[in-house]
């Protein structure tokens, strides 16, 4: 396969390390009686990877909601490229968890990515002749222009996630921000899918917001690490969140983490809470 | 064979066929308007898998029909307020599938049962009440011609509009919501709309068959292809040419014109849906061929 890098229309912003594009203070989210995370203090800087790990039911997936606006908090601030999150929306690439998209066989790659320019706009479309060079540009910068015209349903799993990628590209976004995209890839897609990234990132000093369970795949890239817990949640790089010690307290349990050959082993995190389950079984292996 | 034969004249006659076509010169328009607006509604009836409300949006606006029938007022006004009744109703009461499908459930009968009370008070021509329920086509005089096109320009405006981030909002929620697109309110414009086009198709093809113009051309449509500008296009050339196909075969026989659509509408669908499975043979070979594992 060939190795395609997401160089689109280079033009590299490179902001200063005091101008976050994320900014959360003193965040908390509850629903009712149950907080699911509080006092949450974070900043992700333009070209920062951050990956958000946590055992399902630790607010994961109530934080991607909230980033794009469409959960609010209850309590601290969070502001997106300094406005509030609904009005930032348009400036994040949104890499959903892969589902089944509805009647997808009535929707080729090509028009999921063209979602991504034009989707949101109200009347017919006219001049459309840019948008789609640019739909074409896109689809070769993440390799899926072989499959352009075949309707989703019929993708794999990883063809698929490459034209979720293309689609949040298309948006030219300031944040990428990828809801475990890597569930159910072989490993071979799932570098793939995290090369896109990663280039898009290099080249557009786009922020990653990466939502995962498994932290091995993105190791090497990771800048910093946001550690989803019951019992609380770690901000820091790998090598400090990522100890025996720091997980054994954010647990509240003895935790073991295991360094093999670069990857990382967690083993002894206790059953998770008993919360309605909205990830995919997780594998077995290093989970941390 | 003569009792074979008495049934092929009332299901297939041609005299006096000049005379009689003069004669649905309204329905024929009417028709082409209805499967414009059938095919296009269609396309989102498919995408966002509600088939199911089509069915009980029609019996709402049969009893609203009927109710106008008794009250001797405009019948196709009369099936438009059914129809937005029940559509709002769909509307407000459940965006997920499970919830609306219960709520589409318990308005159905209700619907269907008002209606039945309506044509039982309903003193006058007894062929006025079976039209609404299984269609008729000298029934569309001019002031209705009217009211039918006025209507079908409001909702071809409607979905003009609201086309492209309605296809998002349908095929690809999840994101759409992210990028800010309005998902529930387009769910909800778009119950309206289809309320409207379900309200007109009853005219024709009568309460029972008005999946026939709604659902069947744009799933017969989605068998060939995925491309989105030809899926509605096909779409709305299937409708009409069940509709006008009908009305042109009805027309001397003494049978209503519902079998003709559904039939017509239904052979275009097995005809797709025969070229959709060379279609998705030859995107698996794709499939196989594009991952040297």
């Amino acid at each position: 396969m060939r190795q395609q890098t997401a160089t689109l229309a280079p033009r590299a912003r490179r902001g200063g390390a005091g101008t976050a594009l994320i900014g959360l203070r003193g965040a908390a989210l509850s629903y009712g009686a149950h907080t699911v995370w509080q006092d949450l203090q974070l900043d992700v800087h333009p070209g920062e990877f951050v990956a958000v790990l946590g055992p399902n039911g630790s607010g994961k997936s109530s934080l991607v909601r909230a980033l794009l606006g469409r959960q609010p908090l209850s309590a601290g601030t969070l502001t997106v490229l300094g406005r509030t999150p609904r009005e930032a929306a348009r400036h994040i690439g949104y890499v959903p968890q892969q589902a089944e998209v509805s009647a997808q066989a009535l929707l080729r790659a090509r028009d999921l990515v063209r979602f991504g320019i034009d989707g949101h706009r109200f009347g017919p479309r006219l001049r459309s002749g840019a948008a789609r060079r640019r739909v074409d540009e896109i689809l070769e910068a993440v390799g899926a222009s072989a499959y352009a015209d075949v309707p989703l349903g019929m993708l794999s799993g990883g063809e698929r996630q490459r034209v979720r990628i293309g689609q949040a590209l298309a948006t030219d976004p300031r944040i990428l921000l990828c809801d475990e995209p890597l569930v159910s890839l072989d490993l071979h897609h799932q570098r793939a899918v995290t090369e896109l990234i990663d280039a898009r990132r290099r080249s557009h000093d786009t922020a990653v917001v990466f939502v995962t369970h498994e932290i091995n795949p993105v190791l090497d890239l990771v800048d910093r690490v946001l550690y989803l817990a019951p019992g609380g949640h770690r901000v820091g790089t790998p090598d400090e969140v990522l100890t025996s010690e720091s997980l054994s307290r954010l647990y509240g349990t003895q935790v073991d983490v295991v360094r093999v050959r670069g990857r990382i082993v967690v083993v002894g995190v206790p059953d998770e809470p008993a919360t309605p389950p909205h990830h995919a079984p997780d594998q077995e292996g290093a989970r941390p | 064979m003569i009792l074979a034969d008495g049934i092929w004249h009332q299901v297939f006659a041609f005299d006096h066929y000049g005379e009689l076509l003069a004669l649905v010169r309204n329905s024929l328009i009417a028709g082409a308007a209805l499967g414009l607006v059938g095919g296009l509604a269609g396309v989102f009836v498919i995408l966002r898998d509600l088939p199911f409300a089509v069915h009980g949006i029609s019996e709402l606006s049969f009893a609203g029909a009927s109710a106008a029938l008794l009250l001797g007022t405009n019948i196709v006004a009369g099936s438009i307020v059914g129809s937005l009744l029940a559509a709002g109703a769909i509307g407000a009461l459940g965006t997920r599938a499970r919830d609306r499908n219960s709520a589409i459930g318990i308005l159905m009968p209700f619907g269907l049962g008002l209606g039945v009370l309506f044509l039982a008070l309903y003193k006058g021509r007894a062929a006025n009440k079976f039209g609404l329920l299984t269609g008729q086509i000298v029934a569309v005089d001019t002031p209705q011609t009217a009211w039918l096109l006025g209507t079908s320009a409001l909702v071809l405006a409607a979905l003009v509009v609201l086309w492209r981030p309605l296809t998002f909002a349908s095929a690809d929620p999840d994101v759409a919501a992210a990028r800010g697109v309005p998902v529930r309110g387009l769910s909800f414009a778009f119950m309206i709309v289809l309320g409207l086009a379900v309200a007109l198709s009853v005219q024709v093809v009568g309460a029972l068959l008005v999946l026939t113009l709604v659902v069947t051309p744009a799933a017969a449509a989605g068998r060939v292809t995925a491309s989105p500008v030809l899926l509605p296009l096909l779409s709305v050339v299937f409708a009409v040419a069940s509709i006008e196909g009908g009305i042109l075969l009805a027309l001397g026989s003494s049978v209503p014109i519902s079998p003709y659509v559904t039939t017509i509408s239904f052979g275009i669908y097995a005809i797709c849906r025969l070229a959709g499975t060379f279609r998705a043979r030859h995107w698996g070979a794709r499939t196989v061929t594009a991952q040297p594992a």
